[in-house]
């Protein structure tokens, strides 16, 4: 039994913090359903990248929409609305992400909704929390990473400010809100009464960065400096970081800078002998390693490193891990298929419970596909 | 209020940020987290100075980690030691490591030793790379796991080589999945009164970080992540997603329709990409007219153009500019925390939101073995 069977998710939320949420508790077990204006469904459906599609959807909506339902109501007609009312009645979860003052205007806002179902868990999604000067800017995974000072700790230090060149804000907001409302589904079981979760874009990506900020809060303020080349992490030290080699490229993670001059036979320079000169001397140090690794293949300082335990990897492409031994053990990708019989690869839940791969074949809805279905079942007519 | 996990027990034996960044979630989230250490050194991470910054002994890395949580002090390999633990873990609602496969069984707290002591337990482990595999013995770090799995392919800009992020993702993600699992289970629980078993590994969780890129990688016949010459934000996205240095600053720049922002800028020669496509096709070029255009005029200008205009942008800030802005002020973000010697640090709180109240705590980092007595007693160990 999945730890999830039962349990009943209807998702207002649109993008990808929120449907990404969703998509997790879908694999853990929830029935989730999507709630999507009738016609062309949620916006995500159209951002794609590399204008990929699979059906009249994106690629992208495919791979965080697979494994939920859909209902298409239209929350501006009183009837579709009174339907949609039904079914929160008898959801245990709901989740959105409209700017603030959009559902009061419907009248899906917390307070009308538990009136309706008091044991529902209700997930707000937004860019920067519900109050304050930002709370009706736009709330977009690329801005949310550069105003929250995250862009400054990639990239070298001559580097303009470097985004991750993924969703993280959206995917960690969305991690937090699943913590957030099962934590809640959790403290339901005893009390009886659902709870308001809310999560932020901002607040979320501030969290990420907890170690550092800790340290600039109480380092006297002192901004990250990132390493001149190849730096890898703005505060820990040589020779933490990632280096050309003759035929590729050597990462070294934590390593204790004389265990790995003892493995490559140097002598330690006089100036680099104490632990703290491998910070404060990190970009020197580092360009002096990296004199020597370019002169052989990254295999010959693996050769080396590996056999010591020494914290070192090679560094590779998407072709070189999904063709690895160690990435086809995992079964990581799984095929899924929507009403059509249109088939995708992707990946799958990266979470195993009691010893189980969590794998689901379905693929993403199309809006409206489950109405008949759902309206019957929750006797929504 | 009282927050949604209260009353239950964490037994945590895991070190450094992966796993530990979920039981610093699930103490947030209200549960009592008590941290097993080995004497000596305790979790080593005490030890993994951020930019040669100590606090009250520690490093700051440590003290973001580990706020809220109890520390026990003992030696597993010592039999009198581990009974007393053993009894711990009979009276713990959740049992949790990050050892190298094999360890756990070695100490004689492994799945099957455990559910033997505690029936209906949940046990939570995260590895590396899984533990089954030609992986499974590499030390999972996450610069090596960044490295491995693709992800540095993704940053930067084309021709820069691998970036990592510059900070401890896949550690992160691997927790925020693993405590997933564990409230996934921990709501079963009360629901079914079954205990379960959760198992993540980082590699699993920086794939499915991926999820949109190596679905694309399926989906398009295996091609190479290419990363803009400039700028460059994600490979896989057209003009103008980037971030771009301003007369002042820098500022980011998300979706937006080209010869839109042709006119808004008044940059003539962006109006004459009207074809959709060439906006992924010719981003190069779109992005090096646009660089060129944006050095002209501060970050402030710009934007009081392009934000009346709805087009998704925002000012890149630092840690100091943010920290200043009214917007960051409200979220109450810095929280100050009490170490049990009297010593205070600051550091960030719980990004989830639970009925419009922050979750907060004043318990900093333990010193190690601080609540030994206390526990022996409370516990009857």
């Amino acid at each position: 039994m999945k730890p999830l069977e039962g349990i009943t998710v209807l998702e207002f939320a649109q993008f990808m913090a929120g449907p990404s949420a969703g998509l997790k508790m879908a694999d853990l077990g929830a029935r989730v359903i999507k709630i999507e204006r009738p016609g062309s469904g949620e916006a995500g459906r159209k951002i794609a990248i590399k204008n990929l599609y699979i059906d009249e959807s994106s690629m992208v909506f495919h791979t965080a929409n697979r494994n939920k339902q859909s209902y298409s109501a239209d929350l501006k007609d009183p009837a579709d609305l009174e339907k949609v009312k039904k079914l929160i009645a008898q959801a245990d979860v709901m989740t959105h992400n409209f700017r603030p003052g959009v559902m009061d205007k419907i009248g899906l806002d917390y307070n009308t909704v538990s009136t309706i179902n008091p044991r529902i868990v209700y997930g707000v999604v937004s860019g920067y929390s519900a109050h304050g000067p930002w709370a009706t800017k736009p709330g977009q995974d690329l801005l949310i990473q550069s105003l929250s000072g995250f862009a400054y700790l990639t990239g070298n230090q001559n580097d303009n400010p470097t985004a991750s060149g993924l969703a993280t804000s959206d995917i960690f907001t969305g991690i937090h809100l699943v913590q957030g409302i099962m934590a809640a589904l959790y403290q339901r079981e005893k009390t009886g009464k659902g709870a308001k979760i809310e999560v932020s874009l901002l607040e979320s990506t501030l969290d990420i960065q907890f170690e550092v900020i800790t340290t600039y809060l109480n380092d006297g303020n002192q901004l990250p400096q990132r390493a001149k080349q190849g730096s890898a992490h703005a505060y820990l030290a040589a020779p933490y970081g990632i280096y050309p080699t003759s035929d590729g490229y050597l990462a070294l993670a934590l390593n204790p800078l004389d265990q790995v001059t003892k493995a490559m036979n140097l002598t330690l320079p006089e100036a680099y002998t104490t632990r703290e000169s491998w910070f404060t001397h990190r970009d020197e140090i580092m360009a002096w390693l990296a004199g020597y690794f370019k002169k052989e293949p990254t295999r010959h300082w693996l050769s080396i490193f590996e056999p010591l335990d020494l914290r070192c990897s090679d560094v590779f492409t998407y072709r070189d891990l999904l063709n690895h031994e160690a990435y086809k053990v995992l079964q990581m990708d799984q095929e899924v298929e929507t009403s059509d019989g249109i088939t995708m690869r992707t990946t799958r839940c990266p979470i195993r419970i009691d010893g189980q791969r969590i794998f689901s074949r379905k693929s993403a809805p199309k809006p409206g596909e489950d109405n008949a279905r759902i309206e019957k079942e929750f006797k929504l007519l | 209020m009282m927050k949604p996990l209260e009353g239950i027990v964490v037994v945590d034996f895991s070190q450094f940020l992966s796993a530990p960044s979920a039981s610093l979630r699930l103490a947030d989230l209200g549960a009592r987290v008590i941290k097993i250490e080995q004497p000596g050194m305790g979790d080593l991470s005490r030890d993994l100075f951020f930019s040669n910054i100590v606090l009250d002994g520690e490093s700051s890395m440590f003290a973001a980690v580990n706020r809220n949580k109890l520390s026990y002090k003992a030696n597993l390999k010592d039999e009198k030691e581990k009974k007393k633990v053993d009894k711990l873990i009979q009276q713990a609602d959740v049992v949790m490591h990050n050892y190298r496969p094999g360890v756990a069984e070695r100490l004689g707290i492994d799945f099957e030793s455990v559910k033997k002591m505690n029936p209906e337990i949940i046990y939570a482990e995260l590895s590396g790379y899984g533990k089954e595999g030609v992986w499974k013995d590499k030390p999972g770090l996450d610069l090596l796991l960044q490295s491995l799995s693709g992800l540095t392919q993704l940053n930067g800009n084309a021709g820069a080589g691998p970036v990592p992020i510059g900070l401890a993702v896949v550690d992160i993600l691997s927790g925020g999945h693993l405590c997933q699992g564990i409230l996934s289970c921990l709501l079963r629980k009360a629901r079914t009164g079954k205990g379960g078993r959760v198992e993540v590994s980082m590699l699993e969780s920086a794939l499915e970080y991926q999820f949109e890129s190596v679905t694309a990688f399926f989906r398009d016949g295996g091609q190479p992540t290419e990363r803009t010459k400039s700028n460059c934000a994600n490979a896989y996205l057209g003009a103008p997603y980037g971030i771009y240095e301003t007369k002042n600053g820098y500022m980011a720049l998300a979706m937006g329709q080209i010869p839109v922002l042709g006119k808004l800028l008044q940059c003539a020669p962006l109006e004459t990409y009207t074809e959709v496509s060439s906006w992924f096709h010719q981003r190069d070029e779109i992005k090096d007219i646009l660089a060129n255009h944006l050095k002209t005029k501060d970050t402030a200008d710009w934007l009081a153009v392009l934000e009346p205009a709805d087009i998704w942008c925002a000012q890149v800030m630092n840690w100091k500019t943010l920290f200043d802005t009214e917007a960051f002020k409200i979220l109450k973000m810095i929280q100050e925390v009490n170490v049990g010697d009297g010593y205070r640090y600051k550091t960030t709180r719980c990004p989830i939101t639970v009925n419009e109240t922050f979750l907060t705590s004043e318990l900093g980092m333990p010193k190690l073995g601080e609540h030994n007595a206390m526990l022996e007693k409370e516990y009857s160990l």
